[in-house]
């Protein structure tokens, strides 16, 4: 069915108000827009990984879950919700769950649970092929304990970390490209994504994702008004130019078949959307300029590359 | 009727899971307790069983996903040995602190580094305090018989806590030995159904599974935690009598070998146990009152029990396969000599001996050499050294 905007906001939160997420975070933003994706009627496991999602939600003896939610430790989202889907599948053919109920099961984690200290725990759920979506809500750096540098750290990005200091200019390395590493485990359904415009793309993409029968990965940029540095009404104009800029290209993998879902006419200069985040703010300094221009120039050669696959992958045999 | 068989302690091990048929079964290769999985993900894939084996790509994975298949609802168990048991040591206290009554089998195996496969006990000596209960073995039938128990124990409303089933590697886990199994249909009734009170797949009532959980809190139900691992005592109990009802083969906290007259004794873990006993029977012979305490429990430790076990010896020996490297003695020796002054019982001159560690072979000898030591501390009154090692070359 097409994606309708009143009728997908008429569904209830499935993560409940009240939560302590910062105003101006895009990932409880992008975590309701994802639970859209569910039906109504289906019961989902919802697992996350340490970080601030999860000390966010789930403070004992509150918590914002309207679903069933586990959370173990920093790395293991994936091996985690992985086990409980393993269960579901023994205990329905055990015969000891309703036949007619059915149970999705949903993975979230921080870029750093999931770039790096959960990287392992990821790939090994996915390539077993658990019928099950983890989530990679990447908002560029170890935000929960204080904005330490991850592989998603976009380069040149100054964190505690990857300060910007006299001899170095922040963040040295370009960022892991996690979308495509999934893309290599060849599974039925991939997507990158942003909750963006009327959320379609991210909750449209979350239906596919959650229903497509084995392991999807979705990875979802949510920008950190404290990481970042911006006020917290910017929120969707920072996901909106990360996307018009070709930073954040929004496609999606099915079966291989590479699909970019949006292209903009006119692409915005990435400046545009770095001028607007504290943690650039050292590209501005005279004498700087040529961080920019290289920024341009990875965003530019990645856009690129990504409209070269969608044609290969798209090309008629 | 029990089945007469001839089995490696795996091989008992992986039939005993085949018995019981848990739901999920996550678990990662390494030597020694590889072939339990092995042998495990055969009877998965004849449609022996109807678990969903989970061949993870690491121990740390194997707990987590344990830890998520029981948190759904499931009747979990794994099984591993040395630094696989060290990758899954922060996992192991979330699932005993999340009341996870997960069972594993935990083939004793020397702890990196240097590198080595061979039997110690580092690797479940080192996991003492993770919150699990500890079920040592000496024997190929009580590796069997323990892991037929295990999940009734951790189930118990009273305990809630995951359950190690320990035995030694190669040495246990390799060696075929005489062993009687039960029939199918008895330990299927035996075990029973597992149906946890909340579970995350129970759609009537969705619920959250490890928070973050500050200081209002936290003290409160670690205190549960410790509460259950005390209740687990008389759980283990219960559940082993009830199995010897089925049996014939009777467990209690830990195992007296001639202690009813016993003047020098030792108290020792696992296989070594065996050994011990032959020695035992040659020293009483030439007259020797020689004793052996093995325990079965570790944890909960049976502090008053052991105790009064050892109340009238003159003098123990405690073994240890595994330093504690703490500049003084293993944990066995701290156990017991703990367990000794807190119920009063100050009479009793205690000696420590780190022994097997890497696997090193221990022989009677070894175990005679201990027993002349303790009546030369009986003659003489006096420990010159509590910490020794034996079997160490100079």
């Amino acid at each position: 069915m097409a994606y309708n905007l009143k009728e997908a906001m008429k569904k209830p939160n499935r993560l409940a108000s009240g939560h302590r997420m910062c105003a101006g975070c895009g990932a409880p933003v992008a975590v309701n827009a994802i639970l859209r994706g569910l039906k109504p009627e289906d019961h989902a496991v919802i697992g996350s990984a340490t970080g601030c999602l999860e000390v966010s939600t789930f403070i004992y003896p509150y918590t914002a879950w309207r679903d069933s939610f586990v959370h173990s430790a920093f790395e293991n989202a994936g091996a985690t919700v992985a086990g409980a889907e393993a269960c579901y599948k023994a205990m329905k053919r055990k015969g000891k769950l309703p036949e007619d109920e059915h149970t999705k099961f949903i993975a979230f984690g921080g870029d750093g649970g999931t770039y790096d200290i959960g990287l392992q725990s990821l790939s090994g759920a996915m390539e077993r092929g658990h019928d099950m979506v983890y989530v990679c809500y990447d908002n560029g750096a170890y935000m929960n304990t204080g904005i330490q540098r991850s592989s998603a750290t976009p380069r040149f990005a100054d964190t505690t970390t990857s300060p910007s200091g006299k001899v170095v200019p922040g963040k040295q390395q370009k960022r892991k490209d996690l979308t495509e590493v999934m893309a290599g485990h060849h599974l039925p359904y991939v997507a990158q994504t942003a909750p963006y415009g009327n959320f379609s793309d991210i909750t449209t993409k979350a239906e596919k994702a959650i229903y497509t029968e084995g392991a999807c990965f979705m990875n979802v940029l949510a920008p950190c008004p404290r990481g970042w540095g911006y006020p917290t009404e910017n929120l969707m104009e920072l996901c909106k130019l990360a996307v018009d800029t070709c930073y954040w290209p929004l496609y999606e993998i099915i079966d291989g078949r590479y699909v970019v879902n949006y292209k903009p006419k006119n692409k915005v200069p990435v400046a545009e959307w770095l001028k607007l985040q504290k943690r650039f703010a050292h590209l501005f300094k005279p004498g700087n300029e040529w961080m920019i221009e290289e920024l341009q120039k990875e965003v530019d050669e990645k856009w690129e590359r990504l409209l070269e696959l969608e044609a290969i992958t798209n090309k008629a045999e | 009727m029990s089945i007469r068989e001839r089995l490696s302690g795996n091989e008992a091990v992986a039939n005993a899971m085949r018995q019981i048929n848990p739901d999920v079964v996550a678990a990662f290769p390494i030597t020694p307790s590889t072939e339990v999985p092995q042998y495990f993900s055969t009877f998965v894939n004849n449609g022996s069983v109807d678990t969903e084996f989970v061949p993870v790509e690491s121990e740390h994975s194997a707990m987590s996903a344990c830890v998520g298949a029981a948190a759904a609802g499931g009747r979990v168990m794994t099984a591993t040995s040395a630094n696989g048991l060290s990758l899954m040591w922060e996992i192991l206290y979330i699932a005993s602190s999340l009341r996870l009554p997960i069972v594993m089998s935990c083939v004793n195996r020397a702890v990196s580094g240097p590198l080595n496969i061979h039997n110690d006990h580092s690797d479940s000596m080192g996991a003492r305090d993770s919150g699990w209960i500890q079920l040592y073995c000496e024997t190929n039938q009580e590796a069997y018989d323990n892991i037929l128990m295990a999940n009734r124990i951790a189930e118990h409303l009273n305990v809630q806590l995951p359950v190690m089933v320990c035995y030694d590697g190669f040495i246990t886990s390799h060696s075929i030995e005489n062993i009687e199994l039960e029939e199918d249909d008895k330990v299927k009734a035996f075990v029973g159904e597992y149906n946890p009170e909340h579970y995350l797949l129970n759609k009537k009532e969705p619920i959250a599974v490890g928070p973050l959980d500050l200081q209002p809190y936290l003290f409160e139900h670690k205190f549960q935690q410790a509460e259950a691992m005390r209740a687990a005592k008389d759980v283990i109990l219960e559940v082993s009598e009830e199995f010897a009802k089925m049996t014939g083969r009777k467990y209690g906290l830990f195992e007296e070998y001639k202690m009813e007259d016993a003047e020098v004794a030792i108290v020792v873990l696992n296989s070594t146990a065996g050994t011990a006993k032959h020695t035992i029977d040659e020293l009483r012979e030439k007259g020797v009152k020689a004793g052996l305490i093995k325990p079965r429990v570790f944890r909960p430790f049976p502090v008053t029990e052991i105790a009064q076990a050892l109340k009238n010896v003159k003098a123990v020996a405690m073994l240890d396969k595994c330093d504690s490297t703490n500049g003084a003695a293993g944990p066995l020796y701290t156990e017991v000599t703990s367990a000794l002054y807190t119920e009063g019982i100050t009479g009793v001159k205690t000696v420590n001996y780190v022994y097997g560690i890497g696997g090193r072979d221990v022989k009677s000898d070894d175990i005679e050499k201990v027993f002349t030591d303790l009546q030369e501390i009986v003659s003489t009154g006096k420990v010159e050294n509590p910490f020794r090692y034996l079997g160490l070359k100079d």
